[in-house]
């Protein structure tokens, strides 16, 4: 959890490591969202529409990186903006590690707030999701 | 090519429940096991006052809400991005009035030439009216293959 006051420009933050992804997670997140599209969840279908195999949703990806945020915004704060641009595709398997840099740390109309830049990847070189977070502190 | 007419076309309104059984599989399926979503005791004596939805949940009023009818062809629409921007967490237990409308239609040269980029905006109001979040999907129109003659 993010205190202010502890909080400087460029400071990088404690990363998240997400177990890998599994087939089941795929079927669950298809239930949960509700976004059923056979690419995520049968290897047949992805394979006919050329993809190696099934691959996760773009915004499970984001589900990683807003557990992240959410942790991170803990009891002190909230999350006032959130965003992420897709990047390379997470397959059953992956393990995924939410980082993050905080951008600004500023006070406007007596309210705190911080910028924070994420990341979710593979790897250095793969990553699967790019953007940034907006918290408000709540005193 | 779709043209600047798209732009402030709205869907039907609809609601979303914030459901309490709903937001505890989608935080599962993500892994996501704070206790803000799930625990009523912890989350009644935080700041929340109660238990909140995590941060993609909207996302969810966008696929099984009323949608908006547009004249596209999905096998064409990438989504690029995604952003929200909260007024306040989304309570557990409420009810939230949806519409989706086309908040903006640009152009962009890429690589394989013009590609054009559709915003749509799913807006969720509480029963006060006053928005909560707005849920931003940024959609790459490709072009359509070139026919061979």
């Amino acid at each position: 959890m993010l205190r202010f006051a502890d909080l400087v420009d460029g400071q990088e933050l404690k990363p998240l490591v997400k177990p890998a992804v599994s087939k089941v997670q795929l079927v669950k997140y298809a239930g949960a969202s509700g976004d059923y599209n056979l690419l995520h969840t049968d290897d047949a279908f992805a394979r006919s529409m050329g993809l190696p195999g099934a691959i996760a949703h773009g915004m499970l990806v984001m589900g990683f990186l807003g557990e992240y945020i959410q942790q991170l915004a803990g009891v002190t704060a909230r999350v006032a903006k959130f965003n992420m641009r897709f990047g390379a595709m997470t397959k059953p398997g992956d393990e995924i590690t939410c980082a993050a840099t905080v951008k600004r740390v500023y006070e406007d109309e007596g309210k705190k707030y911080v910028e924070i830049e994420l990341q979710a990847a593979k790897s250095i070189k793969e990553i699967v999701g790019s953007g940034s977070a907006l918290l408000e502190f709540f005193e | 090519m779709l043209d600047q007419t798209i732009i402030g076309k709205t869907g039907p309104t609809f609601m979303f429940e914030v459901d309490k059984r709903h937001v505890k599989q989608f935080a599962q399926a993500i892994g996501d096991d704070n206790p803000l979503y799930t625990e009523p005791t912890y989350a009644n004596q935080s700041p929340y006052n109660g238990l909140i939805a995590p941060p993609t949940f909207p996302v969810v009023a966008g696929v099984e809400g009323e949608g908006i009818e547009l004249d596209l062809d999905e096998k064409r629409m990438l989504h690029g991005e995604q952003s929200f921007i909260y007024h306040r967490p989304l309570k557990v237990g409420e009810s939230l009035t949806c519409q989706i409308k086309v908040a903006d239609l640009y152009e962009k040269e890429g690589k394989k030439g013009k590609m054009q980029f559709i915003i749509l905006d799913t807006e969720m109001r509480d029963t006060e009216g006053d928005l909560v979040v707005t849920s931003r999907m940024n959609i790459i129109y490709t072009q359509p293959p070139v026919q061979a003659v």
